[in-house]
């Protein structure tokens, strides 16, 4: 298999929080292969959010440097950066005054698209992320937690960027709209050929989702592989603790169903 | 149809003008202080310390009483007109407009202000944080994300500075700016309680309306309910209109005429204006104005005409202490208006409004007090009453001084219980004013003043020093000048006071002119 080029090249980052170390980030390398879809597996306060936020300068780390397509992000106007890159956040931030249209158009909007692209790209992105076209005039207070959810991926889409970074995406809705919308995600993540970071504190999904796995704790990154080397030989007790966690409920929801004890 | 009590009748006459100045003044005040307000809020956002500065300083301007930065602004524009006047030759009205519309617009900032920076610092941080994710620049976020989402609050601090502007601009007619106010400062000198509480409602009615016609843009602002705001506006449009048309529509008057705050003041500015009519000179009221604001206003050209009294100008303007005689007065004053200020004095116009001592007739027979140096032999058995200005003022030391009275007791009373206490029997002297219609309602004698403690109070009519050359002012007014007896000023005046007759000022006037022309 021929090497792909590195899509997102992250060097040595710091950042360091007076009095508050949950945000910290210390001398962390990652580099992401384009196409590659890696998740970034940590429990809350482990700077996991701040490490992402680095990548399209929505917090400027004191130390260290990130590569973007070959270019330097310190060196990149940090708007134009953010209207290249795909950002879904975790509170998922739909505009509450705008409508579900208006919220996908934002960035074409931004960049100064016309209006009858702008239009018919709204329809695309809906189509895409399965929601139905007569919401497109509703406003985000009227939708469900998951359809909010796929319109902040259609919105982080809409300008048709190579990079998605997303910050536990899939966090604030239940369990079975989250798997419609994990497996939907990767679906869309093959078809466009995107590079994705998806952050989250669910080992399952991240499991589940990506092709490689970097586990953070304390700033830093403990470890990193496939799901496949990752979960039989982790190097940490704290990698082999979280790792073992999915295989542990496994077994234990198993144990229940045919009654035999664990 | 019922007869509509005349008094009501007389407001409604002046609703269009006092509503379309006070409008005016309102909606400029409001419309700058959000031009001032929002940017000065949006600034301090960046800066914790120029937020604490702004919000302080607002603030600090809150507490002080409306009248008073009311008042404040007179002086301080009055300054800077000469100086400019002095050095650029631009001269400007220090009177009415400015000072009004200066302090009422520094007053709707607080809310403005205080309601804009909680909005926007009230906007959720995650949507603040994806405003700036999705390639926002900072400016477009404020635009488009920040503003938007703080609307309601800030309208909502829109709306309170309107309802406080429009409440507040009531005040601003003791420094000439017409408005609402004018009904409730001449009711409250006149005792027109018709008037005042015409002016209360009106005001409260403008206030409750506009703030309503707000609420419903703001509704659709929110919802952008387009059809919704094209009818707020437009419904905003016509109160608008419909308030200023009477005052866009006619011309300004050509003169101005001033007026002091107390009852027989309004009747006489309402008189020169009478005439003034009668002669197809139009003119505007600049009503109840402080009485050295009334002067320093004439001198500046401001007003155009107003009347004053000898006694005034020579203690308060002059800072004279003796008194020579009448006529000795009257010639030092016309010399020193003309020398000092280019101040016309056309002439007196045949009364007095002096302080005087007066009491029941039949008491002051019985004790046999002619002359306050008859009372003096016997006040230490007496009680007098004054006004509450009266025993402050040089005049009473003056009396104390000349004639040694010192009486059983002194007592501070307003002016209306003043006359009821002495017809009672309650007191037995007061200090009145000898233009008072009480004096012959109640069957009261002035007492004599041999030893000329008390100065003289001769009315005069004063012009502005640019309208010293109008032929047709001084002819419109040459009628007046020696015509208004005492007995005829106390009749006029008697017709103010409170009760089933009460008549306003400008019917007053009429009575007055009638007897006057009656007479001729």
């Amino acid at each position: 298999m021929p090497e792909k080029t590195i899509a997102i090249s992250i060097r040595d980052v710091s950042k360091s929080y007076d009095g508050n170390e949950a945000l910290a980030v210390h001398d962390v390398s990652l580099d992401v292969r384009e196409g590659e879809f890696v998740a970034i597996a940590a429990e809350s306060g482990s700077g996991k959010t701040t490490l992402l936020k680095f990548i399209n300068r929505l917090v400027e780390p004191s130390g260290g440097e990130i590569i973007v397509s070959g270019d330097n992000v310190g060196a990149v106007d940090p708007i134009r950066l953010r209207r290249s890159i795909g950002y879904v956040f975790q509170e998922v931030g739909l505009f509450p005054h705008m409508t579900v249209a208006e919220n996908v158009a934002i960035t074409p909007r931004l960049l100064g698209w016309d209006k009858g692209k702008i239009d018919a790209r709204v329809v695309e992105l809906l189509e895409l992320v399965r929601m139905p076209q007569e919401t497109a005039s509703r406003f985000p207070a009227t939708l469900s937690g998951g359809q909010r959810q796929r319109v902040g991926v259609a919105r982080a889409l809409a300008a048709g960027p190579r990079i998605m970074l997303m910050d536990e995406p899939f966090g604030a809705v239940d369990a079975i709209t989250r798997e419609g919308l994990a497996s939907d995600y990767r679906t869309l993540h093959e078809r466009l050929k995107l590079t994705t970071i998806l952050i989250t504190h669910d080992v399952v999904e991240a499991v589940l989702l990506a092709d490689r796995i970097a586990v953070m704790h304390g700033g830093t990154i403990l470890e990193q592989g496939t799901p496949r080397d990752l979960l039989p030989h982790p190097a940490h007790d704290y990698v082999r603790e979280l790792m073992a966690m999915p295989r542990q409920q496994a077994d234990r929801v198993g144990a229940l169903v045919t009654g035999a004890p664990p | 149809m019922p007869q509509l009590d005349p008094r009501i009748a007389e407001a409604l006459a002046l609703l269009p003008d006092y509503l379309g100045q006070h409008v005016i003044l309102s909606i400029s005040a409001v419309v700058l202080g959000i031009a001032l307000g929002l940017p000065l809020a949006v600034a301090s956002l960046r800066s914790p310390r120029l937020r604490f500065v702004l919000l302080a300083t607002v603030g600090l301007i809150q507490t002080i009483p409306s009248l008073a930065l009311l008042a404040l602004f007179y002086p301080l524009l009055l300054g800077l007109s000469l100086v400019t006047t002095a050095m650029f030759g631009v001269q400007f009205s220090a009177l009415g407009f400015l000072p009004s519309l200066i302090a009422l617009t520094l007053y709707s900032m607080l809310p403005i202000i205080r309601n804009t920076v909680t909005g926007i610092m009230g906007v959720d941080a995650a949507i603040k944080q994806a405003a700036i994710g999705v390639g926002m620049t900072p400016l477009q976020s404020l635009l488009q994300v920040e503003l938007p989402l703080a609307l309601p609050t800030i309208m909502a601090g829109i709306r309170t500075a309107a309802v406080w502007v429009i409440g507040t601009a009531t005040l601003s007619t003791p420094v000439g700016q017409t408005s609402l106010g004018n009904y409730i400062f001449s009711g409250l000198q006149t005792q027109n309680w018709i008037f005042v509480l015409f002016g209360c409602v009106a005001a409260a009615l403008l206030a409750l309306v506009v703030d309503a016609l707000l609420g419903a843009i703001e509704i659709a602002l929110t919802r952008r309910d387009r059809r919704r705001l094209v009818l707020s506006g437009v419904a905003f449009a016509i109160v608008l209109l419909a308030s200023l048309y009477p005052a866009l529509s006619e011309p300004r008057g050509q003169y101005v005429i001033g007026s002091k705050p107390f009852a027989e003041q309004f009747i006489l500015a309402a008189l020169l204006q009478q005439r003034l009519g009668d002669v197809h000179l139009s003119s505007v009221e600049r009503a109840g104005l402080g009485s050295n604001v009334a002067f320093d206003a004439l001198a500046g050209g401001d007003i155009d005409a107003y009347v004053d009294y000898s006694g005034t100008i020579w203690t308060n303007y002059m800072h004279r202490t003796e008194y020579p005689s009448r006529e000795a007065i009257l010639t030092g004053i016309a010399d020193w208006l003309q020398r000092e200020h280019g101040v016309k004095m056309l002439g007196p116009l045949g009364f007095e409004n002096a302080y005087a001592l007066a009491m029941r007739r039949d008491k002051a027979t019985a004790l046999g007090v002619k002359t306050i140096e008859d009372l003096a032999r016997q006040s230490a058995n007496l009680s007098i009453a004054g006004d509450p200005e009266f025993f402050l003022r040089p005049e009473w030391r003056a009396l104390q001084r000349d004639y040694g009275l010192a009486f059983r007791a002194n007592r501070t009373l307003q002016a209306t219980f003043m006359y009821r206490a002495v017809a009672d029997g309650e007191v037995d002297v007061i200090s009145a004013y000898s233009s008072d219609g009480e004096i012959a309602q109640y069957d009261l004698v002035t007492l004599e003043d041999p030893k000329h403690s008390l100065p003289p109070y001769d009315a005069v009519l004063l012009i502005a020093p640019k309208r010293a050359n109008d032929m047709a002012l001084a002819e419109a007014f040459r009628p007046l000048l020696g015509a208004i007896t005492i007995e005829r000023m106390r009749k006029a005046n008697l017709l103010l006071e409170s009760g089933a007759g009460q008549k306003s000022p400008q019917a007053a006037a009429r009575a007055l002119w009638d007897d006057i022309a009656g007479a001729q």
